[in-house]
This record gives C-alpha cells, structure tokens and sequence, in this order.
C-alpha cells in the first residue's frame, strides 16, 4: 500500500514526498482490476475495443490487398525478389514511433490515417515476406505438371500456386494480425490508439490500474481471439494439409 | 516550408544536441536503457535456451510460449512495471524492454543447438566427452552464429521499443518527440517531431548494420552458407 502512494512522488522527485490524491474511486486502493471501473465506463472501453478492432481489420485487409500482388510480381520477376525482401527488411527496422512522428506531421496529427498508414507498411512487410517464402515453396514438379496440363500463366497461379501458398500466407496473416494489434497501441501518441488510449489514460490519470490493465486485458484478448479465428479459417481453406500437420 | 525541413534546421542547431535533455543528453540515455535490456534479456534467454537445446526436449514449448510475448503491447508493459515493486526511473523500462528481448534470444538458441547435425553430437559423445563437455566445446562453439543472430534481433527490437518509454517518461530518443508534440504543431513543435523520428530511425538502422557486420565477423566462413537457416524468430514488434 505504501508503495502504491509513495510510487508517483519517486517519479517527480524525492522533494515532493505527499502522497498524490488518491485515484478516481475515492477508495482506499487503486486495485489492478475493477468490476465497478468496467462497469460505469462500458461505453469508453466498448468504442476503444471497436476502434482497436476496427483498425486492425482495416490494416489487415488493405495490407492483404497490396501484398499478395506484391508478392507475385516478385515471385515472377525474379531479379526483383532480392530487393524487395531487402528493402522491406530495412523498412521493418524502423521503429514504429520514428515512422509515426514522421508520418503525423505531414498526414495530421490526429488523424487516423497517420496511424493506418504506418499499420500498413509494417503489416505489409510481413505479409509480403511470407507470401513470397509461400510462392517459392511450391516444388518445381508441380509447376511443370501444371504447364505439361495446358495452365497459363494466371490459370496456374489462381488454381496451384497461390492454393499451394497458402499456408504461408496464413501464417504471415496471423503475424501480421497479432503484431498490428499490439502495434495499433503506438497511436496513442497521437491520441489514436484505440486499448492503447485506455491503457496511457490510466497511466496518465493517476496511474489508476484497473484502467491500464483492463486495457492490456482486452488487448491481448483481442490478439488471441483474432489469432484463433485465423488459424481456424487457415484450417478450413486447407483441408489438404490437416493430416500432414499432425 | 515543409517539415522534414524544419526537422533537417532542428537537427542542424548545436543547441538542440548540447542542451540538457538534448539529443546527446537523451541518445546517452536510450544507449544506457537499451544495453541494460540487452544484457538482462541474454541473462534469461540464453541460458533457458542453450539447456532446452542441450537437452533437446521441451524446445518447441519454449519457443512458443516465447512467441506469445508478440501479443503483449509494449506500451502495456511500460506503464504496469512502474506501478509494481520496481518503481518508477529506469528499472521497469529496462525489464520491460528485456521481456522483449528474450523470446528471439531464446529461439535462436534452441535452434542454434538443434541445427547441429547429430553425427557431429555422437562423434563427440563417442570420444568420450561428458555432457558438459559435449556442451562448451562442441556444441557452442557451433552454435555462436545464431546466438549472434538472436542477439541482432533483439538489440535491435529493443532500441526501436526504448523509444516508447517516452510516452510513460522513461527518457530516451522518444522523449525528444513527446516534447515534440508538447509544443504543438503550430508552435514549431513539427520540426522537432520530425527530427526525433528521424533519429531513433538512423539509431536502429545503424544498430542493426553493425550488428549485422558483427555477426558476419563470429560466424566462420565454412557455416556462411547455411545462413538462409539463421533466424528462428525475425519478427518482433517494432
């Protein structure tokens, strides 16, 4: 209990040693969980959990669009493989804060776009990268059964090569889906964050817990519940690979 | 004028570099934070690692268990470590950023060890060596290419994420963007944003080049080729 009072005059110096008011409840605790916190503020903690949602799916999606064709094109064009998976590499690399702050002030600094953009891009790199390592799975005899049976060039890719990728494209899709949930968090700097407005909220209003940790809760929730979704669709898309996966 | 602009001016004025709290105050800082991850997430993971590839049991689990981390925002971890015993300052941001540490540090261990090619283990076994000795001589030896690829990984996640301890006060490179924001586009505030971005940005990328190189450097020539097999985890959160 002391901990909890003295914490907060820690941070702003060993001068101010008075405990700060106590938060929101007026009680004699600051618990890390709080029925009654989720139960008078289930409109706020509803929108994030949509906004988080939302966002997400967005990313996902748009990322998915751009990043199979993407992928083809290097899969096809095979001097340009090495370069885009060089490229989206050093892009990966940059960390996630840097891109946002060089992303808001030219996009808006509270605009959502900002952050979409930046899921995009990192969301994409993932994508892209698994996809491709899909493509170039698929054995070099199957692609020549395929020509040798009169398959054009889009007939083979739409009925053997991207059916045969698929399990790479999943998992880059579960990837990418776990880590843009975690990441959405990121825009809170600018007040975008969906979960992750809640949990710098609650740091911020006097590091009341139940709010951080309902946050984190719903947060990590969410990644899973996407996760689970998404592997159990990879599961009916692939009937083929079942026996073999077990 | 644009921006970026104003961002390449605030980079160009020595004041914003020698002041207190300037970007060599806070470059400093993030360094500090990012090696006391670093070293910490090696203490835990490559222990746990190399005993779970050793034993050769269990390694699947860990890695798995590990990768459940990627879940986990780091924004989450940085605003609840304070309010445990750790405290406020510097202790949580390091812990927070060593749990993200581990999990590519412990992958690439097991598979470092697991890569070995098992010929190798049962001649070793065969000359008699014990377990221990099967280990450093043999095993690790062998091993340091990838133990070097996890610690490429996770230094350089872990300077990326030190940026975020700004949004909680824990200082760094991202502090310069907060304050940054805490002027205002309209006062100035956007070239200063802009510089920060663009200085964690170098920050990593010049991180992971080096440790690139130095990974290069540990690895001997003859185990070169076999690099497309490095990484057991090369995707963090960045």
């Amino acid at each position: 209990m002391s901990l909890l009072l003295w914490g907060p005059a820690l941070l702003w110096g060993p001068a101010s040693l008075t405990p700060v008011a106590a938060p929101a409840d007026g009680g004699p605790g600051n618990p890390w969980f709080s029925w009654r916190y989720v139960h008078e503020n289930a409109d706020a903690i509803g929108t994030a959990l949509r906004f988080h949602a939302g966002l997400t799916a967005q990313t996902v999606l748009l990322a998915l669009v751009v990043a199979v064709p993407l992928a083809v094109v290097a899969y096809w064009i095979k001097p340009l493989t090495g370069p885009i998976l060089a490229l989206s590499g050093v892009l990966y690399t940059i960390p996630s804060l840097a891109l946002l702050s060089l992303l808001a002030p030219l996009v808006g600094t509270t605009s959502t776009t900002s952050v979409l953009i930046a899921l995009v891009m990192y969301a994409l790199l993932v994508l892209v990268r698994n996809s491709l390592a899909g493509l170039t799975q698929v054995p070099p005899e199957v692609i020549d059964a395929a020509t040798g049976m009169g398959y054009s060039r889009f007939g083979r890719l739409l009925r053997v090569e991207l059916p045969l990728a698929l399990p790479g494209i999943l998992t880059g899709l579960r990837l990418a889906t776990v880590s843009t949930v975690a990441l959405v968090t990121v825009g809170s700097l600018i007040g975008q964050g969906g979960l992750g407005d809640l949990i710098l909220g609650g740091f911020r209003n006097n590091f009341y817990k139940a709010e951080i940790l309902t946050g984190t809760i719903l947060c990590v929730g969410l990644a899973l519940v996407l996760d689970l979704l998404l592997a159990g669709l990879g599961r009916a898309l692939t009937p083929w690979a079942r026996g073999r996966a077990a | 004028m644009s921006y970026f602009q104003e961002g390449i001016t605030w980079l160009n004025d020595p004041l914003n570099w020698t002041n207190p709290g300037g970007l060599l105050d806070r470059l400093t800082e993030h360094l500090v934070i990012s090696f006391w991850a670093v070293l910490l997430g090696c203490a835990v993971g490559w222990p746990i690692g190399i005993w779970l590839g050793h034993r050769g049991r269990g390694g699947a689990t860990a890695v798995t268990v590990a990768n459940l981390t990627l879940a986990i925002p780091t924004l989450a971890l940085l605003t609840i470590l304070p309010l445990t015993p750790l405290g406020f300052g510097k202790p949580p941001v390091v812990v927070a950023l060593a749990v993200f540490a581990v999990p590519p540090l412990l992958a690439n261990a097991v598979t470092g060890l697991r890569a070995i090619d098992p010929e190798t283990r049962e001649a070793a076994r065969g000359m008699g060596l014990s377990g221990g000795q099967l280990l450093r001589q043999v095993e690790l030896p062998l091993a340091v290419p990838y133990l070097a690829a996890g610690l490429r990984t996770a230094a350089v996640q872990v300077v990326a994420t030190a940026a975020l301890a700004a949004l909680v006060n824990g200082g760094g490179l991202g502090q310069i963007i907060s304050a940054g924001f805490g002027i205002g586009m309209s006062n100035g505030g956007g070239g200063q944003i802009v510089a920060g971005g663009l200085a964690v940005a170098l920050l990593a990328l010049l991180v992971e080049g080096l440790l690139a190189l130095f990974q290069r450097l540990v690895t001997p020539p003859a185990l070169r080729v076999r690099k497309r097999r490095r990484a057991a985890v090369t995707v963090g959160t960045p």
